[in-house]
């Protein structure tokens, strides 16, 4: 199925999970920011998101800025 | 003590700092032990996939208090998303307003901004706009619930100075809120020039960033704020056309 992350039209298995998804791309847990299609999700609840064709994911970080 | 305080916390080094344009992030957090830095902004952004990400938050030290900004926004709307984005990371509740459609200069949307901090400002964040220094404007962001005012000196990156220096003049008097000069500062007696003036801090990134030496010009930075607060608190002398003898015009040799 595919999904929208960052952007970019992605080719997911299905059953992916938010929390396999970012493990198979080795993102560190820390200091991401999640937003499922417009909501914001803490990462208490990221194990409950399974990814649905068509999802829009955003996947965020804090970098250097002035 | 002479303190800042913004939002609730108070704050005692008036030198705010950005965590952008450094070759080497890692020497943020040698500024921060060598100055006292206590305010640092950073950005938000989509990771990248393809490639290893850095974090700047693991060159930052856990009691800093993180100033996120809005950068990339072009709307109030699209700023309130990336406030709400930024609270969520658990990093705290301030926010720099960035509202910017124009890429040459990167000037902010004074309207936009108002906007942006009306709704935040209501939805608990601690709001610093980024502003082109305009009374009536930053007059509508006191009254939107804006921590404090951050008039920018010269265009975003440029180190040209306080080229709005007049108009910034007259936010620190007719302000109450406090007065921060954002962008544009290129040296530290710039910065100096700012506190003395009256500003209540200063916010610096490209000129420390892109430095030879940038712990060294952080340094140079954070002494150049010292003194201007300290002479701003110390009440400069007036200024005269004439000439005013500085020894006793009595008492002459001669007489």
């Amino acid at each position: 199925m595919t999904v929208t992350i960052n952007g970019e039209q992605v080719e997911v298995a299905t059953g992916t999970t938010l929390i396999s998804y970012l493990k198979e791309k080795e993102l560190p847990m820390e200091g991401l920011i999640i937003e499922y299609n417009g909501t914001i999700i803490y990462q208490d609840d990221w194990e409950k998101i399974e990814f649905i064709e068509g999802d829009k994911i955003e996947i965020l970080t804090f970098v250097g800025g002035g | 003590m002479d303190k800042l305080i913004i939002g609730d916390l108070e704050i005692r080094n008036r030198l705010f700092i950005g965590s952008g344009k450094f070759a080497n992030e890692a020497i943020i957090k040698d500024i921060m032990a060598e100055t006292g830095v206590e305010v640092v902004t950073v950005a938000l952004r989509r990771v990248d996939l393809k490639n290893s990400q850095n974090n700047v938050l693991n060159h930052i030290p856990k009691e800093t208090i993180l100033m996120p900004n809005t950068s990339g926004a072009r709307t109030a709307e699209e700023a309130v998303r990336i406030a709400r984005l930024a609270r969520a990371s658990g990093c705290g509740n301030w926010i720099k307003i960035e509202v910017i459609s124009d890429n040459k200069y990167l000037l902010p949307d004074n309207n936009e901004t108002i906007k942006a901090t009306e709704i935040l400002s209501a939805e608990g964040f601690v709001v610093l706009p980024y502003m082109h220094p305009d009374l009536y404007a930053a007059k509508a962001l006191e009254k939107a619930g804006a921590a404090a005012i951050m008039p920018l000196g010269a265009p975003i990156g440029t180190n040209r100075g306080l080229k709005t220096k007049e108009i910034i003049r007259i936010l620190i008097e007719e302000c109450t809120l406090p007065i921060i000069v954002d962008a544009g500062i290129g040296k530290p007696s710039e910065a100096l020039e700012a506190m003395e003036m009256g500003a209540a801090a200063v916010l610096v990134n490209t000129a420390i960033a892109t430095a030879g030496d940038p712990l060294l010009m952080a340094k140079a930075f954070s002494q150049a704020v010292q003194a201007g607060r300290q002479a701003f608190l110390a009440q400069p002398g007036q200024t005269v056309d004439y000439a005013r003898a500085s020894s006793p015009l009595t008492g002459f040799l001669q007489d």
